[in-house]
């Protein structure tokens, strides 16, 4: 046994128990950070492969950012999830089915050299294995796929746009800091000496 | 490298983006007060004139831009001047609502120029992906638009529904375009009908992707049976982004169908052309039959644009020369009698509170005849009555299909046309005949322009034509070189 198929058996083996972890953890948050181990374990796995793009992808896309976003709406929203999971013997039935023929989808592509040799042919753009799949992705991004990847960009701007002019108020009232003022406040007018007698009060 | 990239030709895109998103800067960075606002406008008016006047400059020999996947033409060219003017129009009248809601969100005419610019990307995308990004480019910015008057229910509400429909049509849209991509082996309109024409393509295969890319289209024209959304969103929406909706897109979304149509699937006539038909015959039909009931101007509007779109896909359906110049005449002419329509619409308020039903026009004949009037012709133009603009844009359209052979589609639309005369009619009838109060509040500068300018083309047709067919047929013929 050679030391990748030894990490990929570990990999494997955390990815499936958290998986399970997901659906099982009575906490909602636990939930969310198995889903996280999850990810990590799939980077893992991405890199053994030999897709140390998607790795990264996967990391920087999934963990930091839909992960965390999943967190914030765990916490934020107040869902009874207890409630959520009590029909789960009524609709085990179904889910296996659906499981199942996922199960059986996986198999047929996996296995459909059996049937056919032919199959195993198909890529049709290899990727050259001297140069790494970050650097051939990096070679056509900028030049020959410059325009969907600026007109991308563009597309994320107007959305952040939108997002801000729908739901952004700007309501009177709030105490905001203004570090201007705070900075130039003088001593005169913030402080007031008073000769106070004793006995008198002020 | 940058002679590969050709960035030159791409000019007037780049002028267009660069110019919003600054102006974003400049609305970031200044107080909101409606006066700055209302500058923010004014260079938006201008960035699109300079746009325009860039794409005058340009050569007019064909030429493709980003590895070939930016193409322009005189074709590109003619569509791209009129969906501006378009916008530029749309701006203009803008204003108006914006002084008198006292609307201080500047982002409105920044979002303008960024869904034009999308529009143009899809006039020129030369591939699946640039006509994709250029859609979803264009639609997002719709979709923000339309609820931009977030304090209004009904605007957010409208803004929810394009959304949710858009979205489903843009993945109708993607699953056509992920099928072509399977069963040619290329995204780029010119290798995909040259992978048909071999005959290398399972021809089955791509009949169900040009279903799907058709319908996702279809809904962006609200071309009927695809049309559900349009009369809420055209209800809901402020006015004059009800009248952006209603021009500049519709231009943008027809060239980018015939472009499709006619360069990828150039081989597959036949295949689309059944369904170009059935999109015609239906929303022409639909058109002219749902808006017999309308009560509401706007709503009315939305059915007039469903049909207006049947009549402009005839000249599609033709497949000819004849029939590309027919649909640019159609959608130019369309463009103007939509937004003079409009600008009467936006004119219909009484202090400062718009009102959008059809019987508060009564008596409008007696106590403002010259926006009566104006509205009249505009009617009669839609109805198609000669000399105005709408008969030669109608006679145009019907002309292809009767070359190309199609008599049945000439013959039902000049009889659904006759039908929809009624709805046009009724509206002239409420505003010289029934009894009414109309003492709305006196018409914005911003409108009577809009509305001086489109009856000037409406009812001048016959010198506008003289001006600009030479260029046009020009555009029409780029499309068969």
């Amino acid at each position: 046994m050679t030391v990748a198929a030894g990490f990929f058996y570990v990999l494997s083996a955390i990815l499936v128990a958290s998986a399970l972890m997901v659906i099982l953890a009575r906490n909602p948050v636990h939930s969310v950070l198995f889903l996280i181990l999850c990810f990590v374990n799939a980077a893992g796995l991405f890199l053994l492969a030999g897709a140390e793009f998607l790795a990264m992808i996967l990391l920087i896309v999934y963990v930091g950012a839909v992960a965390v976003l999943f967190l914030f709406v765990v916490m934020m929203l107040d869902v009874d999830f207890a409630k959520l999971k009590q029909g789960v013997l009524r609709y085990l039935p179904l889910g296996a089915v659906i499981g199942v023929i996922l199960l059986v989808e996986l198999l047929t592509v996996v296995g459909g050299y059996m049937i056919d040799p032919e199959l195993l042919k198909a890529p049709i753009a290899p990727i050259t294995s001297d140069i790494t799949n970050a650097e051939s992705i990096g070679r056509v991004m900028y030049t020959q796929f410059i325009l969907y990847f600026q007109l991308s960009g563009i597309i994320l701007l107007v959305a952040m746009v939108g997002a801000i002019v729908l739901t952004l108020h700007h309501k009177k009232g709030v105490r905001r800091q203004d570090i201007a003022t705070q900075v130039a406040r003088k001593r005169e007018d913030s402080i007031e000496i008073v000769d106070v007698e004793s006995g008198q009060g002020v | 490298m940058f002679e590969t990239l050709n960035l030159a030709i791409a000019l007037p895109e780049l002028i267009l983006i660069l110019g919003a998103i600054a102006l974003l800067m400049v609305g970031v960075f200044s107080n909101s007060n409606v006066t700055k606002m209302l500058h923010i406008s004014a260079m938006a008016l201008a960035l699109v004139v300079v746009t325009i006047f860039i794409i005058f400059t340009q050569g007019s020999e064909e030429a493709t831009a980003f590895f070939g996947s930016f193409y322009v033409s005189d074709f590109t060219k003619a569509f791209k001047i009129i969906l501006l003017i378009g916008t530029g129009f749309a701006i203009l009248m803008a204003i108006e609502f914006k002084k008198r809601e006292n609307f201080t969100q500047f982002e409105l005419p920044v979002l303008m120029l960024l869904a034009a610019a999308g529009m143009m990307v899809m006039v020129s995308a030369n591939d699946m992906a640039t006509l994709y990004l250029g859609l979803e480019l264009q639609s997002l910015s719709l979709y923000v638009l339309a609820a931009i008057h977030r304090d209004n229910v009904k605007a957010t509400e409208a803004g929810l529904k394009y959304f949710v429909l858009g979205a489903l049509s843009s993945g109708m849209l993607l699953y056509g375009i992920s099928l072509i991509y399977g069963f040619t082996g290329s995204i780029g309109y010119s290798q995909i009908a040259s992978s048909i024409a071999s005959g290398n393509a399972n021809e089955i295969g791509v009949i169900f992707g040009i279903v799907f890319i058709l319908a996702g289209l279809a809904f962006k024209i609200s071309a009927a049976p695809f049309h559900m959304w349009t009369p809420d969103v055209y209800e809901g929406s402020p006015t004059p982004i009800t009248a952006f909706f209603a021009s500049a897109p519709k231009v943008a979304a027809m060239a980018l169908l015939a472009r499709v149509s006619m360069e990828a699937f150039a081989p597959m006539g036949d295949a689309w052309q059944q369904i170009i038909i059935f999109l015609a015959v239906a929303s022409m039909a639909l058109g002219a039959v749902a808006a017999i009931a309308q009560s509401d101007i706007k709503r009315l509007m939305a059915y007039s644009s469903i049909g207006n779109m049947g009549f402009a896909l005839v000249g599609l359906a033709a497949q000819n020369e004849k029939g590309i110049y027919g649909l640019l005449l159609y959608i130019t002419i369309y463009m103007f009698m939509t937004l003079g329509a409009f600008a009467c619409i936006q004119a219909m308020q009484k202090d400062k509170v718009s009102l959008t039903k059809i019987s508060d026009l009564a008596g409008c004949g007696k106590s403002n005849p010259f926006l009566a009037i104006l509205l009249t012709l505009i009617m009669f133009s839609m109805i198609g009555i000669p000399p105005l603009a709408g008969f030669f844009a109608k006679f145009y359209a019907f002309l292809a299909a009767v070359d190309a052979g199609l008599y049945p589609l000439a013959i039902i639309g000049v009889v659904l046309s006759v039908i929809s005369a009624y709805y046009y009619l009724r509206v002239i009838k409420v505003m010289f005949f029934d009894e009414g109060e109309y003492d709305h509040d006196p018409m914005a500068g911003e409108l009577k322009i809009v509305l001086a300018a489109s009856s000037a083309v409406i009812i001048l047709f016959v010198l506008f034509k003289l001006a600009v067919d030479d260029f046009m047929l020009q555009a029409a013929a780029a499309m068969f070189n």
